[in-house]
């Protein structure tokens, strides 16, 4: 079945495939559609959604509906990211399953609301204090759009955690005809909740790499959540012990788990010495910047990575292993190529790694890249 | 399941931590017993029942109580309580915040008044930042020496109950933590269904009391000098948002969300390679619903096809450029350099074109209005459009060039034009697009 549609709608179908039923945003091109059909279509579901006063506002609104037990989803573009980070923090500290999409814009700041960019993404890597691990999926089609929707949801639940879905405005403005029978439902996985009828306490784990199961605000046990460093029973602690369990903890549930993170699509090509690293929209360039250059006789293989944090190191440096040049077309000033350098520089035998960047609001256009295929 | 005689609570106290961890004279303790004798008044439901703090001195509180707890940040309790709400409209949501949180969330308190979300606010009023230090917050008063106000407070304190009851909260309280009807009080604000806040004004030992000699006798003093009047201030019992949401949505629950919309095949198209076309106009032009239906008639017609609209962020004024990508095989990049076709229609639309009209060549076809043909420079083949044999149908210049388009190039047949135009357009706009279909014949 084919229909014309924007990565706005995908995104909004991935939603509720994945039973998001709460979503609170403020407006802000280029995100709005996904306000507006998330406003029309949750009330189908017995689902609530509203504009907030500001994105600090719609953001908490989310927090608090996900600790009642809702799948709760926000979407905003960098001024208002921003404006998320502290909340994203809370996210963090407190355990939340919330899925952000960020629809990035030109920035910094204000920037050019009507134009295409990834400057957001090591933002998004580290955009709250602490310093803790996020993750931030990336798609770079509409079939994408739709499963990584629910492979975000998916995250967020089995983790208790904030997962960002970064994209774009080509991504999620431009129309584009879709073979919708393509669009993949996957199982759809919700928070553990704790037994009913053993004793409950809110963030007890066995191990440091558990995730905490999980009681709903206005459930059958008496929960406790919080922003503040806590020991178990969620009550602010400063005891070097808790502290440290409680941290380490927040960084390992992730980290202990990386094989559950990583989703990158590779297409080798045999004896292909040059390899393109991309993501989103840059994505669709280089495939077809592949495929031009393959049907003029070069070999090249393509990766690209759609869950950009925690870095996918394991499929990366495969990918890295054996070639001798390596591009990453972004719409910055080269922020992955930080990632895909520092992968490089520990292989035996460590590839040129080239970059090609554009800000000026432009798309970069397959031609851009296929120069750098030798 | 835990099992909890919940009508016979005699306290909603943790008895295991009994202690508080105030200041000695600290009035947050004092409003924190009230808190507790009104929960225990109104025999609520623990496990239906949750407190969010604030942060601040009064941010420990939520520690001190066996019902549900949420505690975050600084000014944001009342965007958690709201989101708790709306997604649970069942629950007794109580907030505890500081002047401090009701300075740096003051947006939230204003909306959450004026939306009347059903939450009950209790206002820690300290007069000043008890955890950071003493320093000046919102309510502190003219002349009152904090920390950062060491000559003296030179700004006007907020009228806390005043804001919030102009925005329309339901039931609004002042009063000091001495007051002996606070339990009563805080119960009514509990239950009443909106918006509710007590402005509860206190004693900070540690810091506004010392730095001002102040005492309980000069709470109601300052009220009395600021003009601040006490008690009840409003009450109605208007119906709260989490309710009304649900009563204005409920005809619409369990349709389905977002059903597929697809394009059925019914022409066929002998177009071999993949075809890049540029509109560029002005806002205003149809520039974006005729892209629209050059592409959807390229879906009927079993192409794929893609669809990028860019305008200035006023949408209508300043140009419009549409650029559509119609291909045998699926599409992946949705940009377009070098355009097949492009139509230049308006001056604001000629300026947007410059990289395009240099990168065209001979074999690619640029039209154009008369009045902008001497302007371009384009290796490209110039068709000019003869708008003055069907100046009926101007409005519609972006549609007969697309139609034009159409049948030169024969992208598709253009009876899926037309068919796009019908299915997609309201009825008005559709017949008189549908007439410049067939204007578009005379003008080229
Ligand atoms: C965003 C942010 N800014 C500043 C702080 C530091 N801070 C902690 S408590 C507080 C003021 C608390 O005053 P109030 O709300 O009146 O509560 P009180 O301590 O008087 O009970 C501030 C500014 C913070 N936690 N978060
Ligand atoms: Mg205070």
């Amino acid at each position: 079945m084919r229909e014309f549609m924007d990565g706005a709608e995908a995104i909004v179908r991935g939603a509720f495939a994945a039973g998001c039923n709460f979503f609170a945003g403020y407006p802000i091109t280029p995100a709005t559609p996904i306000l507006l059909r998330m406003l029309r279509e949750l009330p189908k579901v017995n689902g609530v959604g509203i504009q907030g006063e500001d994105e600090i506002a719609s953001i908490g609104m989310c927090i608090g509906a996900a600790m009642t037990g809702a799948k709760v989803l926000t979407a905003t573009s960098g001024p208002g990211m921003s404006l998320y980070s502290e909340n994203i923090g809370l996210a963090i500290m407190g355990e939340v399953p919330l899925v952000i999409v960020d629809v990035m814009r030109q920035g910094p700041a204000t920037g050019g609301a009507t134009t295409a960019a990834q400057g957001d993404i090591q933002f998004l890597r580290w955009i709250t204090s602490g310093g803790f691990p996020m993750i931030v999926l990336c798609p770079s089609s509409l079939a994408d759009c739709f499963k990584l929707t629910q492979v975000a949801f998916n995250l967020a639940e089995r983790f208790r955690a904030p997962v960002i879905l970064a994209t774009d405005k080509e991504m999620v403005g431009a129309q584009q005809s879709v073979d919708t029978d393509t669009f993949e439902k996957i199982e759809i996985v919700n928070r553990t909740l704790a037994p009913a009828d053993a004793e409950f306490v809110p963030y007890q784990i066995k191990k440091l790499a558990d995730t905490p199961a999980f009681a709903p605000i206005g459930g059958p046990h008496l929960t406790r959540f919080t922003t503040s460093m806590h020991d178990e029973r969620g009550l602010l602690t400063k005891k070097p012990s808790n502290v440290n369990k409680t941290s380490r903890h927040l960084a390992q549930k992730l980290e202990a788990h990386l094989a559950e993170l990583e989703f990158a699509q590779l297409d080798a090509q045999p004896g292909a010495q040059t390899l393109i690293v991309a993501y989103g929209v840059t994505a669709r360039a280089m495939i077809e910047a592949a495929r031009n250059a393959r049907a003029a006789g070069k070999r090249v293989s393509t990766l690209v990575v759609q869950a950009l944090f925690p870095v996918p190191e394991k499929i990366l440096c495969a990918a890295l292993t054996g070639v001798a040049r390596v591009i990453v077309p972004e719409l910055n000033l080269g922020q992955y190529r930080l990632d895909v350098e520092r992968l490089a520089l520990a292989l035996d035998v460590r590839p040129e790694v080239l970059g090609v960047n554009r800000v000026d609001g432009e798309l970069i256009a397959p031609a851009e890249i296929e120069e750098l295929i030798k | 399941m835990e099992t909890i005689a919940w009508n016979t609570v005699t306290t909603y106290r943790n008895l295991e931590r009994a202690r508080l961890p105030f200041c000695p004279g600290c009035s947050h303790a004092l409003v924190l017993d009230h808190l507790n004798a009104a929960l225990v008044k109104l025999q609520l439901d623990p496990r239906k029942t949750v407190i969010v703090t604030d942060i601040g001195c009064v941010g420990m509180s939520d520690q001190f109580f066996d019902v549900n707890a949420f505690h975050g940040l600084h000014g944001r309790a009342i965007t958690y309580a709201s989101g708790i709400k709306l997604a649970n409209p069942d629950l007794n949501v109580i907030v505890l915040i500081g002047d401090g949180g009701i300075g740096i969330g003051g947006a939230h308190l204003l909306n959450a008044a004026r939306r009347n979300i059903g939450v009950t606010v209790l206002v820690f009023n300290n007069l000043n930042f008890g955890m950071t230090g003493g320093e000046h917050s919102v309510t502190t008063p003219h002349g009152g020496k904090t920390s950062t106000t060491r000559a003296g407070n030179l700004e006007r304190p907020l009228d806390v109950c005043a804001t919030v009851a102009v925005n329309g909260a339901a039931f609004v309280f002042r009063g000091t933590a001495f007051d002996k009807d606070l339990p009563d009080r805080i119960a009514e604000a509990i239950q009443t269904p909106g918006f509710a806040l007590l402005d509860i004004w206190e004693l900070c030992t540690a810091y506004y009391v010392p730095n001002n000699l102040f005492s309980r006798g000069a709470l109601l003093e300052t009220m009395q000098n600021l003009g601040l009047p006490a008690g009840i201030l409003q009450k109605t019992d208007t119906l709260e948002l989490a309710h009304t949401y649900r009563a204005q949505c409920a005809s619409q629950v369990g349709e389905p969300t977002t059903p597929p919309d697809p394009i059925a095949v019914k022409f066929a198209s002998a177009l071999t390679q993949p075809t890049r076309i540029i509109l560029a106009g002005a806002a205003g032009g149809k520039v974006k619903s005729t892209a629209s239906a050059l592409a959807i008639g390229a879906m009927m017609s079993e192409l794929w096809a893609t669809q990028r609209d860019d305008y200035p962020v006023s949408v209508m004024s300043g140009y419009s450029v549409s650029e559509v990508i119609l291909s045998r095989a699926e599409i992946f990049y949705t940009g377009i350099e070098k355009p097949d076709f492009l139509a230049v229609l308006t001056p604001e639309g000629l300026s947007q074109v410059p990289r395009p009209l240099r990168a065209m060549d001979e074999t690619q076809t640029v039209y154009v209005v008369p009045e902008l043909a001497e302007l371009i420079e384009t290796r490209a083949r110039k068709v000019v459009l003869n708008l003055a044999r069907a100046p009926a149908n101007k409005k519609s210049l972006a549609v007969m060039a697309a139609a034009a388009m159409v049948r030169h190039a024969n992208l598709y047949p253009l009876a899926a034009f037309r068919e796009a135009i019908s299915a997609g357009q309201r009825a008005d706009i559709a017949q008189e697009n549908l007439q410049a279909v067939d204007a578009s014949l005379l003008i080229v």
